[in-house]
């Protein structure tokens, strides 16, 4: 079967400034893909110009098998937020969801999408509030109405920008759990956050977009880096710091608390592993009270990524 | 789209605003010379039907209609063409209506229909509204024609009526150039104003001696064409060119818009 989403040197200038610049992405049938990138990135001119709203300049986006183009595209077949959700204020949600159903031209596709509205006004919690203007909405309940919409033709591709904006803590956990269950039955799902937690909890891949274009990819758990770091904790720093000076150097003490008893960050090497290390303290009588891993988050990843910076510890 | 349009409009409070505005207008005309009849030597400056209606109920919706048409309608014009695309833009419903998807010429076409019937719709309140007032204070009697003859209560009544569907056809180069400005910006209320302003300037434009050239180019030019059905015998000449001039300013601006609005970026 072809991607989901498959773009090939994507490229959308304005003037001298490269908005995306080359962009290669393809994005899996079925999968939940992260799309993650710092404001500016390119994310959401990327997320246009797979929707058909924006011309690219050079390069070709392809959406479930079909070539976009501005105003052309499969559209029937996805469902879509871009940036913030948006209504009409003097109509209900409900209303609001019935011009958006009535709007396309497939007769058969508008029922379709009308005999859905209230399992999806349920689905996002808005039943109550369903016939209130959405001048009346709370953010939160606004970003929910979005995320019906976009379920509204029950897509096979869903292009979410951001989807948890706004949204309290239990309403963020609602909406992933949702996101979760819809692509494990089978919906590819492509959504762009800055929220990296949200997307490592969540994505089966990631993409990271820096300065438009794609500066790492993969599952959350490759994006880190490799586990060259532990954080010993013992009873006596001073006479760890010995015992370590001689077993691999003295630079392989990153950190360390004065004396007493404290942590020290060891940075590991090729031939010197953790159980090397505290095998060599416990037979120089030091106690080792905690040996941990430190592995580097997703954000140090991002950031050095996105940024290039690499964060201390 | 067009059934959308139309019902998101009509769930509008602005629209309902516009067209008790505009039922308003033919009332308070009846109720002003009910007050205090205009004596007939003061015809200087008063448009020519305001000093019959003492006479007659059915010159009430015709005084509407000359009243409203120049300011009001190009208002209710702005309200739905200038501001079609561009308040959609504004608020963000435009990129969710494309993804829709609603293909951008069908939008287009589809908001400049319901824009036209809603300035007719709108026209249509005022005659009733002119009717109802006028034939309750002052009896609907046949009908003085501008060359001196009579028209009976029917042939008025249709005339009427065809001087409110010539009003709106008129009216369509107008609502086409609002349609190509609400292409042009992401701001609902610029748009209103620029296309107000258009048809205002044009209507001025057209009454100044000295621009007697550009006159018959004008998108407004002709807008006073329906007079000549109350001339003997019905003068259609100025019609005939206020229809041609709006109908090629529909078509060079509607596809205008179209061309404009499909190599648009929406990023908005």
């Amino acid at each position: 079967m072809t991607a989901a989403i498959r773009a090939v040197g994507l490229t959308k200038r304005y003037g001298e400034l490269a908005a995306v610049d080359g962009l290669d992405l393809s994005v899996e049938r079925g999968e939940l893909y992260g799309f993650l990138g710092p404001n500016g990135a390119g994310k959401t001119t990327t997320i246009r110009m797979a929707l058909g709203l924006i011309h690219p300049t050079a390069g070709t986006i392809e959406v479930l098998g079909s070539r976009v183009t501005a105003g052309h595209g499969p559209f029937e077949r996805v469902g879509a937020l871009v940036e913030e959700p948006a209504f009409w204020s003097y109509l209900s949600g409900r209303r609001n969801l019935e011009a958006f159903a009535r709007a396309g031209s497939g007769r058969a596709d508008a029922r379709a999408r009308l005999g859905r509205i209230d399992d999806v006004l349920h689905t996002v919690g808005l039943a109550d509030a369903a016939d209130k203007r959405v001048k009346q909405y709370s953010q939160g309940m606004r970003q929910r109405l979005g995320v019906g919409l976009a379920l509204l033709g029950n897509p096979e591709l869903l292009v979410l920008d951001e989807p948890t904006n706004g949204l309290d803590p239990s309403g963020m956990r609602e909406v992933r759990e949702l996101l979760r269950q819809l692509a494990d039955g089978g919906t590819t799902i492509f959504i762009s956050s800055h929220l990296l937690a949200e997307v490592e909890a969540m994505c089966d891949r990631v993409g990271v977009m820096a300065r438009g274009a794609l500066v790492a990819e993969g599952p959350p758990g490759t994006l880190r880096g490799t586990t060259d770091r532990i954080r010993i904790e013992v009873d006596d720093v001073a006479a760890a710091r010995t015992v370590l000076a001689r077993l691999g150097g003295p630079d392989m003490i990153a950190a360390a608390s004065a004396s007493g008893p404290g942590v020290l960050d060891v940075t590991l090497s090729d031939g010197l592993g953790a159980a090397d290390v505290n095998a060599a303290l416990v037979r120089g009588g030091i106690r080792v009270h905690a040996l941990e891993p430190q592995r580097d988050t997703l954000e140090d990843v991002f950031l050095h990524l996105v940024e290039g910076i690499h964060v201390p510890r | 789209m067009f059934r959308v349009e139309l019902s998101k409009q009509v769930r509008r409070w602005r629209t309902w605003l516009l067209a008790a505005a505009l039922a308003g207008v033919p009332v308070l005309v009846v109720v002003a010379i009910r007050l205090s009849p205009p004596p007939p030597q003061n015809s200087q400056d008063a448009p020519p039907f305001l000093l019959q209606i003492v006479r007659n109920g059915l010159f009430a919706p015709l005084t509407g209609l000359a009243l409203v048409q120049p300011f009001f309608m190009s208002l209710a014009i702005g309200l739905f063409a200038g501001d079609a695309i561009a308040g959609e833009a504004q608020s963000g419903t435009l990129r969710y209506l494309l993804v829709r998807p609603v293909r951008r010429p069908r939008l287009i076409v589809s908001k400049y229909a319901a824009a036209m019937t809603f300035t007719g719709t709108l026209l249509l309140i005022v005659i009733c509204s002119g009717l109802f007032a006028g034939g309750i204070v002052f009896g609907i009697h046949p009908m003085p024609t501008l060359s001196g003859t009579s028209l009976s209560v029917v042939d008025g009544l249709a005339r009427i009526l065809a001087s409110g569907a010539f009003i709106v056809l008129a009216a369509s180069g107008i609502v086409a150039v609002g349609m190509w400005i609400s292409t042009l910006t992401d701001s609902g209320p610029g748009a209103i104003v620029a296309t107000v302003i258009v048809a205002i300037a044009s209507q001025i434009a057209d009454q100044i001696p000295s621009l007697h050239a550009i006159q018959p180019f004008l998108p407004t030019h002709g807008w006073l064409g329906y007079t000549g059905l109350f001339r003997f015998p019905v003068d259609l000449v100025t019609m005939r060119e206020g229809l041609t001039v709006s109908a090629a300013y529909t078509a060079v601006f509607l596809a205008l818009a179209v061309w404009r609005f499909r190599r648009r970026d929406i990023t908005a």
